[in-house]
């Protein structure tokens, strides 16, 4: 088979992880190797469906001795399937690499034979990579459950980035839907990372030349409207996997009807639920760098999202009593609860209002959302000249704000001559 | 009393305006306009026409890090690379600011003299940070070949970004906007002026990459998630005619640009 056509076969079915980012790590290139990787990580390039494309994101191999239902590479499948050996994928990632096309390597892998020979595989091409091609770049790898944990520590030496999906939100989804994968042979490898990780750095604390166990952290995603979990289920899940995994990201990927399995939703007029994976990123933003906790977000009375509205002005609209808050004194965490306000404008204002007192106009230049924020602030103690709104007045303002994301279809242009019935 | 208001002539580079600021301090005349060689209207106020005096642009610029601080001197080094329409005026209005002031003035975000220059540097880096991405370089007989059409001067920024990726490498790389280019060889380095850039064509191995990149890309898109709004969003199409994965034409080596003078083809109806 071409290289071509294996890159096709492999590249397509591997586009439906979403955990792919290039961040977390700043090494800066040494003379003898190829590449260098940066803290806030890369862009290369847009894909039409306008996600990222930072890093080569591939499959090792698409056959599977697996079987689950949500997944386009499932054994019952028919479709065709190929594999890399590992010094076509290494010529591959260098010559895109040279190229400046990506920033790095994504591997993951279906079950080929069991885990062990899987990651054995991976392993191999990473060591190639990084030994003999002398590859700085990025290197995100997929740990697979159910692997040794001492070939999974293998892998975490030689890639930047390690993650392991817990696939679908709750243990019962998983048994229903993927009956070869269980919820502990998820959880244990995100373990033994979180502690490879923790203690690797406490060794470099020590010594300098300590190997680097997955410097960039570890992420995981989850299938989002394939079962019936609630945004609540979702986000507390979320929460505790940063609590106790100390993951860098969880991402979230809509459903895509990719199976006629009677256990999921049919494909038929299906419709992704794209908005819904947008709020719930917004809500993982709240989480990681807004200070919010889960059960803050959403409650028992509210399970899921409001779609019609980002999850900070729902949150600051139960919570009016919070408002309005005053711009000169308030601290950090309170400018970050303002809708209209972001980490960056909060952190300009607190440097701002060191200078002199900030007005409305003032704000503007730094970059606050003020027809969003206007509502809820105060600045020396005035609110903003010829504001009058009711609590019911605000709800239409915020909502009106929005409607272009929340429109089910595209206004269309009236004409005289079509549809003259 | 006030300094006379004067037009300042300089050559265009960064030494060359440290030396009009020396000369505007030295005689107590305020410049209202700066003129370089290519521009050719005339002013209204009296010409001053300035040398470029390497001692006295040192002098100037030794002076920053103690009177701007830190951040001041760099968004004033960075501020003179950005595309800002009369970038000399803001900088002279942010430098006397400073110099009056001292390094606290960097913090008043609401200034428009700060806001302004801040935005412009803001620009510059983030333009800078997309380039770093968008980038594309072939190989042509061993040398990484790239060119770019950014709205401001980027080389600079992205100079230290790709000799420390490819520390081994030798290579090109094209400003079509301002005329200049990035040469890189391991230990070396220049940015020069550049009046005509024809790279050879591409070998059949240049080939075969830019092929399998082209069908990585079409592929890894998930049909049923199409967003080209979302794309244009964080890649705008005036990036794209640099791009590997949107040139039909592989078998030239770079793209040649649309002649402003012929008419733009539509899509073919």
């Amino acid at each position: 088979m071409e290289l071509l056509d294996k890159l096709n076969i492999l590249a397509d079915a591997a586009k439906y992880d979403a955990a792919c980012t290039s961040s977390g790590l700043d090494r800066s290139g040494r003379p003898g190797t190829v590449g260098s990787t940066m803290m806030a990580g890369c862009c290369h390039s847009f894909s039409a469906d306008g996600r990222c494309i930072s890093l080569l994101k591939v499959l090792f191999t698409n056959y599977c001795v697996y079987d689950c239902q949500y997944c386009v590479n499932r054994r019952s499948n028919d479709l065709p399937r190929a594999a890399f050996t590992p010094r076509e994928l290494c010529e591959l990632t260098m010559g895109f690499y040279r190229r400046n096309y990506i920033e790095g390597l994504f591997l993951s892998s279906a079950v080929i034979q069991n885990p062990d020979y899987t990651t054995e595989q991976m392993i191999e091409t990473l060591r190639l990579l990084r030994e003999e091609y002398r590859f700085g770049g990025y290197i995100h790898a997929k740990a697979i459950p159910g692997a040794n944990p001492l070939l999974t520590y293998r892998l975490g030496l030689l890639a930047d980035r390690l993650s392991v999906n817990i696939e679908l939100p709750s243990a019962q989804s998983l048994s229903l839907l993927a009956p070869d994968k269980k919820k502990w042979a998820i959880l244990a490898p995100m373990g033994q990372i979180r502690d490879g990780i923790s203690v690797s750095k406490q060794e470099r604390r020590l010594c300098r030349h300590a190997p680097r166990f997955a410097p960039a952290g570890q992420s995981t995603q989850m299938i989002v409207g394939a079962t019936g979990e609630s945004d609540r289920h979702i986000l507390s899940l979320t929460q505790g996997l940063y609590d106790k995994y100390q993951l860098k990201r969880v991402f979230y990927s809509a459903y895509m009807p990719v199976s006629t399995s009677p256990l999921l939703p049919a494909p038929q007029g299906f419709q992704p639920p794209l908005l819904r994976e947008h709020r719930l990123y917004q809500a993982d933003w709240l989480l990681r760098f807004y200070h919010f906790r889960a059960e803050e977000i959403l409650d028992e009375g509210q399970p899921d999202l409001d779609l019609r509205m980002d999850p900070k002005c729902c949150w600051a609209l139960r919570h009016l009593e919070f408002f309005p808050v005053e711009v000169n004194r308030a601290d950090y965490e309170a400018l970050l609860r303002v809708p209209g306000i972001g980490v960056r404008s909060a952190r300009r204002i607190l440097t701002a209002r060191r200078v002199g007192p900030l007005t409305f106009e003032g704000l503007k230049r730094l970059g606050v959302v003020l027809k969003r924020a206007q509502y809820f602030l105060t600045c020396s103690g005035r609110p903003l000249r010829g504001l009058h709104v009711t609590e019911d007045g605000l709800l239409r303002h915020l909502l009106a704000l929005e409607a272009p994301a929340t429109l089910s279809q595209e206004p269309v242009q009236l004409s005289l001559f079509d549809s003259a019935g | 009393m006030p300094w006379t208001q004067v037009c300042c002539c300089y050559d265009g580079s960064f030494p060359g305006f440290l030396s009009c600021v020396f000369e505007s301090y030295v005689h107590k005349e305020e410049p209202v306009e700066f003129r370089t060689p290519e521009d050719l209207s005339c002013s209204l106020y009296p010409q001053r026409t300035i040398q470029t005096h390497p001692a006295h642009a040192q002098r100037v610029y030794r002076s920053l890090e103690g009177k701007l601080g830190r951040e001041g001197r760099e968004l004033f080094v960075r501020g003179f690379l950005t595309c800002l329409p009369e970038k000399e005026l803001w900088l002279w209005r942010f430098l006397r600011m400073g110099y009056d002031r001292g390094p606290s003035f960097t913090r008043n975000l609401t200034d428009p003299t700060v806001d302004t220059v801040r935005r412009a540097v803001q620009h510059l880096n983030s333009e800078a940070h997309q380039y770093k991405g968008f980038t594309r370089f072939s190989e042509l007989h061993g040398i990484l070949v790239g060119e770019i059409e950014p709205k401001n001067r980027v080389l600079p920024l992205l100079r230290p970004h790709f000799r420390g990726r490819y520390p081994g490498e030798n290579l090109v790389l094209h400003d079509r906007t301002h005329h200049e280019a990035l040469f890189s060889r391991p230990r070396e380095w220049a940015i020069l002026p550049v009046e005509d850039f024809h790279p050879g064509p591409p070998g059949e191995e240049e080939l075969q990459y830019r092929k399998l990149w082209r069908s990585f890309y079409d592929t890894i898109a998930i049909e049923g998630r199409y967003n080209p709004k979302c794309r244009m969003t964080h890649m705008p199409k005036r990036y794209w005619a640099m791009m590997t994965e949107f040139q039909k034409d592989w078998d030239t080596a770079l793209p040649e640009l649309p002649d402003a003078s012929s008419p733009q083809k539509g899509p073919l109806v």
